[in-house]
């Protein structure tokens, strides 16, 4: 198992939603934000997983840090099941993974300082780290993630949301992680800015050996970074591939739909692209459709895929597609 | 034919950090049934420079410049003149639809007030229009569902909605402000196909405002690139895609991941976003211009013709590249 960092094996996330005019004693209904998802990821990796909103992508990265229960399956680090563990136990594996957000300010408390901020993970977990060690620590990643160390005591209201977003992850970086979960990190960021904390990203996995998740809408963005992709749709895998593959050759009715619906930059690739799109909306997730999830959009759909659950299919080694009609 | 002409609009706004200058001598035209894209990162103006065509500017902020609207003068009007020109000539749709819409009124009685109070029509009449219109935008059951509150529908439908109801009085113009920022890829993707098919079968020109490249390219015939609230670029979409010769756009354009491309490394554009209030004396972009020369910090760049394309920048169009 040394080859695996952290493994997620059919895990599922269940909310317990309040009917509508529920009486107190009521049972609950289930709201399935993720549904038997398993993946793995190596040292060294990222994972990119891609999904419109309402597929749990989110969940999923909450479900592994462990801030939302899970309701079945596995999250294994190295072989241990982090869902089994009690809350010390727990909390000495954090220090492997850490999370970087979407909203850059928001992520950040205003009330503390950069420096503070960066070095809050270290107090936590080392609270006998020398002060001088601490401050030595945050100067060292500033620069290295490319703010003056000279900023350490400014606030965060006085930086744009480029540099917050490298303070954020100058604070995921601090514990030296072996994994880091970054959700939608770039979508509120502008173009110009955004490319400059992509790049950040991949210097700092290559410097590091980090293994990334990174979540993310736009698929340009998770297709550029990623060496993997896993697709998600209402809680339940749809595809994974590597990459390049996933977006090349889409196999999964829903992928081939979301990779032809994302506009291309260039005038004449975008008259020659053809978008195929989706009917209807998406379904609640907490009555999801029998069987597959996706039929009720699905132009393959037929029947039987009302009935069970789709396998995944494996039309090479690395190549998972959750439909048995994918060649048709 | 030129329906809309905005002559060196200027925007400032008056804050307790002094003056912000939104937009700054910004000129543009838009004929009858194009589509143009105004597009921009935040703060570059283009937002403002909308606000300020439809007169809905916050109240700490004033417009400078000629605005002609089909021949007429709007800038200045009346608030009576404008409510009209608003409803009847200009609509806009906004990037979130449920802020947009009032959340304690049927779509029904939203979509009817507009028809009854401009077109004079009684409630009957008004209510099979406003049905004929959702059906226009391709929203189900249109007759049925028109009962509903906005909280009913997925954004994606709100933003349907929206556009019908900005579609009521038949406007020549129809101003879209990051009309699918809010919304998924393959909803994007259905609302663009509506806008492009309202504007061949309603003849309505279509501003287009984005920060998406990607859309712009598939959608719009001619292009607006603005930075620190003036023109740096515009020309046909095909043409500045072709061969951006403004350092902006090509530096924009090469940091844009694209899905049919591999890239290894990003080009990025170094440096921050301008801060408004103090801009440069030059051209805006001259801080993180890697073409600039002396020239560029103190001297702003005006508009200039070259070929097809108008670029604001000294330096030679073959240059930049």
């Amino acid at each position: 198992m040394n080859d695996t960092l952290l493994s997620v094996e059919n895990l599922s996330v269940t909310f317990p939603i309040k009917p509508q005019g529920a009486w107190p004693w009521t049972p609950m209904l289930g709201l399935k934000a993720v549904k038997d998802v398993s993946f793995s990821i190596a040292p060294g990796e990222t994972l990119g997983i891609v999904g419109e909103s309402g597929s749990g992508k989110s969940t999923l990265a909450r479900a592994i840090i462990g801030t939302v229960p899970t309701s079945a399956g596995a999250v294994r680090w190295q072989g241990t099941d982090l869902t089994t563990l009690d809350v010390t136990e727990r909390r000495k594996h954090r220090r492997d993974v850490q999370m970087i957000f979407q909203d850059p300010l928001a992520a950040l408390n205003p009330r503390m300082t950069v420096g503070e901020i960066i070095a809050e993970p270290l107090i936590t977990h080392y609270p006998n780290t020398p002060k001088n060690e601490v401050k030595e620590k945050v100067r060292d990643l500033m620069s290295r993630v490319g703010l003056l160390p000279n900023l350490i005591n400014r606030y965060p209201h006085e930086f744009s949301g480029g540099q917050c977003q490298r303070i954020g992850i100058a604070r995921a970086l601090i514990l030296k992680p072996k994994l880091l979960l970054c959700d939608e990190p770039v979508s509120a960021l502008d173009v110009s800015v955004q490319a400059q904390v992509i790049n950040l990203l991949k210097e700092l996995q290559a410097e590091l050996g980090l293994s990334l998740i990174f979540i993310a809408h736009d698929l340009s963005v998770v297709k550029h970074i990623s060496s993997r992709i896993a697709v998600l749709y209402l809680g339940r895998l749809m595809e994974t591939a590597p990459a390049k593959e996933l977006i090349e050759h889409p196999m999964h009715p829903y992928t081939q739909a979301l990779v032809s619906s994302v506009p291309i930059p260039d005038p004449d690739a975008e008259s020659n692209r053809q978008a195929q799109s989706l009917s209807g909306e998406l379904p609640s997730p907490i009555h999801p459709p029998s069987g597959c999830v996706f039929r009720t959009r699905c132009p393959k759909a037929r029947a039987t895929c009302a009935e069970n659950v789709p396998d995944a299919q494996f039309p090479h080694p690395d190549h998972a597609v959750f439909c048995p009609h994918f060649q048709e | 034919m030129t329906l809309l002409d905005v002559k060196n609009l200027g925007v400032s706004f008056r804050t307790n950090d002094g003056d912000v200058n939104a937009v700054n001598g910004v000129s543009f035209s838009v004929k009858a049934g194009e589509t143009v894209a105004l597009v921009g990162e935040s703060g570059s103006g283009k937002s403002q420079t909308a606000f300020a065509i439809m007169g809905l500017l916050a109240r700490n902020g004033t417009s400078t410049g000629e605005i002609t609207f089909d021949g007429n003068r709007i800038d200045g009007l009346a608030q009576s003149d404008l409510n009209r020109i608003r409803a009847e000539e200009i609509a806009m749709i906004f990037q979130d639809p449920m802020t947009s819409l009032n959340p304690y009124m049927k779509i029904s009685d939203q979509m009817i007030e507009v028809l009854t109070l401009h077109k004079g029509m009684s409630k009957s009449e008004a209510l099979n229009e406003c049905v004929r219109m959702l059906d226009a935008v391709r929203i189900p059951e249109a007759r049925a569902r028109i009962t509903m509150y906005p909280h009913e529908f997925s954004g994606g439908m709100r933003q349907r909605i929206m556009i019908a109801m900005s579609l009521l009085c038949g406007p020549k113009l129809l101003i879209a402000d990051e009309p699918t920022t809010a919304l998924d890829v393959t909803v994007q993707a259905q609302i663009m196909d509506l806008l492009s098919d309202i504007r061949r079968d309603f003849g309505t020109a279509i501003i287009l405002i984005t920060h998406d490249l990607g859309i712009v390219a598939g959608a719009c015939e001619r292009t607006i690139v603005l930075y620190g609230g003036q023109i740096m670029e515009t020309g046909p979409t095909r043409d500045i895609f072709a061969r951006p010769s403004h350092p902006y756009t090509l530096g924009l354009l090469k940091a844009v991941p694209r899905l049919d491309v591999d890239h290894d490394i990003l080009p990025t554009i170094d440096g921050e976003p301008p801060n408004m209030s103090a801009l440069p004396q030059g051209c805006p972009f001259s801080p993180r211009c890697t073409f600039a020369v002396d020239r560029c910090a103190s001297d702003r760049p005006v508009l200039s013709q070259h070929g097809i394309i108008h670029r604001a920048c000294h330096r030679e169009a073959e240059a930049v590249k």
